[in-house]
């Protein structure tokens, strides 16, 4: 494989211009906010956008809501992981010579939304899944976790998911633009209703209204603008299931390929890494994640968190915006992914703000634990 | 008492799967069996996702299985589900091999009474006069 390290650079990240509970704003109106707000982030103009790439709608349905025609476009539908995907995607595409400017962008109105978003009743899941109540990812998910619980302990497991919870609302505490800002403390966590057991309310993620978009472009182009550029040093994608009986170990994610894979295609190691943010649609999607990225060995993620190591102050940080379970999550969270990093990197977090990270490791994951992309991203 | 209306979305079959939910009626559990690499799989395929191969064939499984997974759900993720809630969403390692999806039942929603690699059998629960849904319950 050609090595593309460091062959492009992100300039542009932004959110819709609210997120959290936006009933008077549709799905592509959240997209299209978030694309105003990353080209200005970016110092470009709508024009100068020749790559598209969006998912959980066709990309010509958003892109010619947003009036921008594509010569490079890719409608990745891989869940939630698409958007970190993309961003190697589109690495490839400009490589290629496809486009010179991508836009990767979001809008979901998963809160508010008019009309409820069906599924195919033609797909596997309608027919064996469904009839028996396992449908959507707190069921998925939470019986992964009591697999997690069976192999490693349910203490211990039980403890590692409230650190995270915990921890993980502590950042949001900082994040002005996070949906819970009030103090969780570990009897809040263990008190919170049962959604699936073993999940508690608190080991979920949020159910938002909102929208993100990031922007790539050419190493040359990106001397030209702005920002500082945050540099695509390594990325990886892989998926080896949908349906969360056919997945090979449950306590494994599709990351034990895609982790090492970017990690050794940016030619750094784990102890090199200054922030991690890994999608959490719940607190066991950290703690099995942690492990597959390989970070930790299988079953010692619980010792890797322990103690609110993950916690400002701690000295391992993760999810600094507050991460899907505090911040917000509006189905496909992603794309928030990226942004935090890129703003971790460029040093513009405020209140948050870690000192002088240099290297930020981004894990999405889709699905029920389907797939997953990693990105590694870096600054000068 | 009157019965009430079954409310809970059906099976939705597809060609391959029609011998399946068939048999599923007659209370019998069936999967697909490669007589190439002899691997069984479910959910039913008509050519073997592990070698390729069409010659496939149906092989009756025993019913017995283990418990793989599980999570005893108390909001139901649809409006339906909503009314039946607690349910046990599971998943179980057939005798044979392959997991599939489930419910278990028969037993309290209780951790206690609940212990992944317990044993299960199959039983049958016929939801509807034309579909019959697959579930399991401890053996004993």
């Amino acid at each position: 494989m050609a090595d593309l390290s460091k062959s492009v650079a992100i300039v542009g990240v932004a959110e819709s211009d609210e997120i959290g509970i936006v009933p008077n704003k549709s799905a592509l109106t959240l997209h299209m906010e978030a694309t105003r707000n990353a080209i200005a982030d970016a110092g470009l103009t709508v024009g100068d956008i020749d790559g598209f790439l969006t998912a959980g709608y066709w990309g010509y349905d958003v892109a010619e809501y947003l009036g921008i025609k594509p010569r490079y476009t890719d409608s990745t539908s891989v869940g939630g992981s698409s958007f970190v995907i993309d961003i190697a995607h589109a690495m490839a595409a400009i490589n290629a010579g496809y486009c010179e400017v991508a836009l990767i962008t979001h809008g979901q109105a998963g809160r508010s939304a008019r009309y409820p978003y069906g599924r195919d009743p033609n797909v596997p899941g309608a027919q064996y899944d469904t009839p028996y109540g396992i449908i959507g990812p707190p069921v998925n998910y939470s019986m992964a976790a009591s697999r997690y619980m069976h192999q490693y302990g349910e203490e211990r497991t039980r403890q590692a998911l409230s650190e995270i919870a915990v921890s993980t609302r502590k950042w949001a505490q900082m994040n002005p633009k996070a949906m819970m800002r009030d103090p969780m403390t570990f009897d809040d966590y263990h008190n919170s209703r049962w959604i699936a057991r073993p999940f508690h309310l608190l080991d979920c993620c949020l159910v938002t209204d909102a929208g993100a978009a990031v922007i790539v472009t050419t190493p040359e182009r990106a001397k030209s603008l702005p920002k500082k550029p945050v540099w695509v040093l390594g990325a990886a994608e892989y998926h080896d299931h949908s349906l969360l009986h056919q997945m090979p170990d449950m306590t494994v994610t599709p990351a034990h390929v895609t982790g090492p894979r970017a990690l050794e295609m940016a030619g750094v190691t784990h102890s090199d890494i200054d922030l991690t943010m890994i999608y959490d649609s719940f607190t066991y999607t950290v703690l099995a994640t942690i492990e597959s990225l390989g970070f930790c060995g299988p079953g010692e993620g619980p010792d890797w968190v322990a103690n609110q190591r993950t916690a400002p102050g701690g000295d391992w940080a993760l999810n600094t915006s507050g991460g899907g379970l505090s911040y917000t999550h509006p189905g496909m969270y992603g794309v928030f992914l990226i942004v935090e990093a890129v703003r971790q990197l460029r040093g513009e977090t405020g209140e948050r703000q870690l000192k002088d990270p240099k290297l930020s490791l981004v894990n999405g994951t889709g699905g029920l634990l389907s797939s997953t992309g990693t990105v590694v991203l870096g600054v000068d | 008492m009157t019965q009430q209306p079954y409310k809970l979305p059906l099976p939705n079959s597809q060609p391959e799967s029609d011998y399946y939910w068939e048999k599923a009626k007659a209370h019998e559990l069936w999967l697909r069996k490669c007589n190439e690499c002899g691997d069984a799989y479910f959910y039913p395929r008509d050519i073997c996702p592990n070698c390729y191969s069409n010659n496939v064939t149906w092989i009756q499984a025993s019913g017995k299985a283990t418990l793989y997974a599980y999570s005893i759900v108390e909001r139901g993720p649809t409006p339906p589900f909503r009314d039946v809630v607690p349910y046990i969403a599971a998943v179980v390692e057939l005798e044979e091999g392959p997991r599939m999806p489930t419910n278990l039942v028969d037993v309290p929603f209780d951790e206690e009474h609940i212990k992944v690699g317990m044993a299960l059998q199959v039983t049958f629960h016929d939801v509807t006069d034309e579909v019959t849904l697959p579930k399991f319950r401890p053996v004993g």
